[in-house]
């Protein structure tokens, strides 16, 4: 075991584990406001990494390559557009369908997801091959005891952490995220207490989608390659993940997410073949065993 | 304040409310009486916007309410008790009075009525940092009504406050509806518990399988015969 469970193994997953956090986010708000799983949101990844590839080649020669200004831009971009097309899926897809039949927005989302892909492959600008990611920030290692380790692991977990403290903030301490847990839980009540359901709903997706496409961006300078269909992969395995920790939970979904990375890492050590496929097991003896997940809600509800 | 003319609501094919119409006049208390099924709480979900108006008109204040989302017509001063109460069971019973207050600009003005509603409902005071959920059925009726106080409207929709609750608490709660219409709230209240509702209304409303039928004067009202029969079981 000690050559697969390792320090830099542990690193390794915690990385993976943080990307599929800031997706598996996204599923599990949109799910827990609107009971909806959102299978277009891979896409939202994949449209942040390429919203940030776009925004370097931009911005770059305005400012200094490798330089922090230049990868906040980045950032920003990458998460606007996230964010920004998930509001738009939600206003012209979601939205008409939101009091018919859970089952026809499902059938939508798969649409969503595979009119986002095939219409970017199909964009000449962004074409169905692979891009090569930029450098957006000069890559280092730095040892730590016998293992080393890229400075990107450290930016994507502080990315990760940041963004998931600050959405544990809001949603805990602002209005905003105590009318989006009220709408959760019951839309009319809700309505009655003068709040606009649809506007909440909407910034629930808009802020799912840019952690998704902040997401995108992250994984787009650790593995630098791009294409439309790099969202499937990963938002499948933090669909999972989101699974695993209790679809609506919302530190369920991260707990379920570094709990996949760790997995996958050390599975993919032992056998790369049974790395890619851990997830999917994973996903069954959840369905088996608890199917509400590790911190699966437990109302405590009176009727 | 509230003028209800012909007002038809439907279910996809099922037409729950067929002629209904009434007036509250303001500053009183009028109640709505009528068996299950008899669309009581559909007229109520109309007027609060939850559900659409397939025909008719609401008049609210002057002002054509008809159609209009629930989510402004709170602002408008139409504050609705829905039936079941309708608490968030994982909100604390602070932030579900908290958030009564969403359309209300001035914190300051929620911190005091919250503090309002701390003083008629002690018990709601001394579970104000538990879940919602975890309340009684009487608790979460007084944290319903507290919500509505805090939402500051001028005509309060109550539907079925007595339902499901033990007879002291039934007094409890008939009691802090006439001192809340005291305080200058006009109170639409819809209830099965007919003898309790005709008791504190000035005028009632029956409601009949989607029509009102029989109207006037609360007291008139508990004296007619019909209605001692039907609803009063005397």
């Amino acid at each position: 075991m000690g050559s697969i469970v390792n320090t830099q193994q542990i690193i390794n997953g915690l990385q993976v584990g943080s990307i599929y956090a800031l997706i598996a986010l996204g599923y599990t708000m949109v799910y827990g406001i609107v009971r909806l799983i959102n299978f277009a949101h891979g896409d939202f990844f994949m449209l942040g990494a390429y919203a940030a590839y776009a925004a370097f080649y931009l911005f770059n020669t305005w400012f200094a390559k490798g330089s922090g200004i230049l990868a906040f831009i980045v950032l920003l971009a990458s998460m606007a557009a996230g964010g920004g097309v998930a509001l738009l899926s939600n206003r012209f897809a979601y939205k008409p369908l939101r009091y018919k039949p859970k089952l026809s927005s499902l059938i939508t989302a798969i649409g969503v997801s595979m009119f986002l892909e095939y219409f970017f492959s199909a964009l000449p600008a962004i074409g169905p091959s692979f891009r090569a990611f930029p450098t957006v920030l000069p890559k280092r290692q730095i040892p730590i005891g016998q293992a080393t380790i890229s400075n990107y692991v450290v930016i994507d977990l502080a990315v990760a952490a940041i963004l998931m403290i600050g959405l544990t903030l809001l949603v805990k301490k602002s209005s905003l995220g105590k009318a989006m847990r009220a709408v959760s839980q019951d839309k009319d009540a809700a309505r009655l207490m003068g709040i606009d359901v649809e506007k909440v709903i909407g910034w629930t997706f808009l802020i799912g989608g840019a952690f998704a496409g902040a997401a995108g961006l992250l994984s787009g300078m650790t593995y630098p390659r791009i294409f439309p269909y790099m969202g499937i992969q990963p938002g499948l395995k933090a669909f999972i993940a989101a699974v695993l920790g209790g679809i609506g939970n919302i530190p369920g979904a991260v707990l379920g997410a570094y709990i996949m990375g760790l997995a996958e890492t050390f599975a993919s050590a032992y056998n790369s073949l049974l790395g890619e496929g851990i997830a999917f097991a994973i996903l069954i003896v959840v369905l088996l065993v608890r199917p509400r997940g590790i911190l699966g809600e437990k109302i405590a509800d009176k009727i | 304040m509230l003028k209800v003319k012909n007002l038809k609501v439907s279910y996809g094919q099922i037409e729950a409310i067929k002629d209904v119409s009434f007036e509250v006049p303001a500053g009183k208390i009028v109640t709505l009486i009528g068996a299950n099924g008899a669309g009581k709480t559909t007229t109520l979900r109309a007027l609060s916007g939850l559900e659409k108006a397939s025909g008719g008109s609401i008049v609210f204040k002057g002002q054509d309410i008809t159609g209009r989302e629930a989510h402004g017509l709170v602002g408008l001063g139409i504050s609705h008790v829905p039936e079941g109460r309708k608490i968030f069971p994982t909100l604390t019973v602070r932030e579900n009075l908290e958030l009564a207050g969403w359309t209300v600009a001035d914190k300051k003005e929620v911190r005091r009525r919250m503090d309002e509603v701390f003083a008629m409902f002690p018990r709601v005071k001394e579970r104000a940092s538990q879940l919602g959920g975890t309340l009684s059925g009487g608790e979460q009726q007084m944290l319903a009504v507290g919500r509505a106080i805090v939402t500051g409207g001028e005509l309060l929709l109550l539907d079925e406050p007595s339902m499901g609750l033990a007879p002291v608490l039934v007094d409890e709660i008939f009691e802090k509806i006439v001192e809340i219409n005291k305080r200058g709230t006009t109170v639409l209240l819809v209830e099965q518990n007919a003898a309790e509702a005709l008791e504190i209304a000035d005028f009632a409303y029956v409601l009949e399988v989607g029509y009102t039928t029989i109207s006037g004067p609360a007291k008139e009202i508990a004296a007619d015969p019909r209605v001692r029969e039907a609803y009063l079981g005397v």
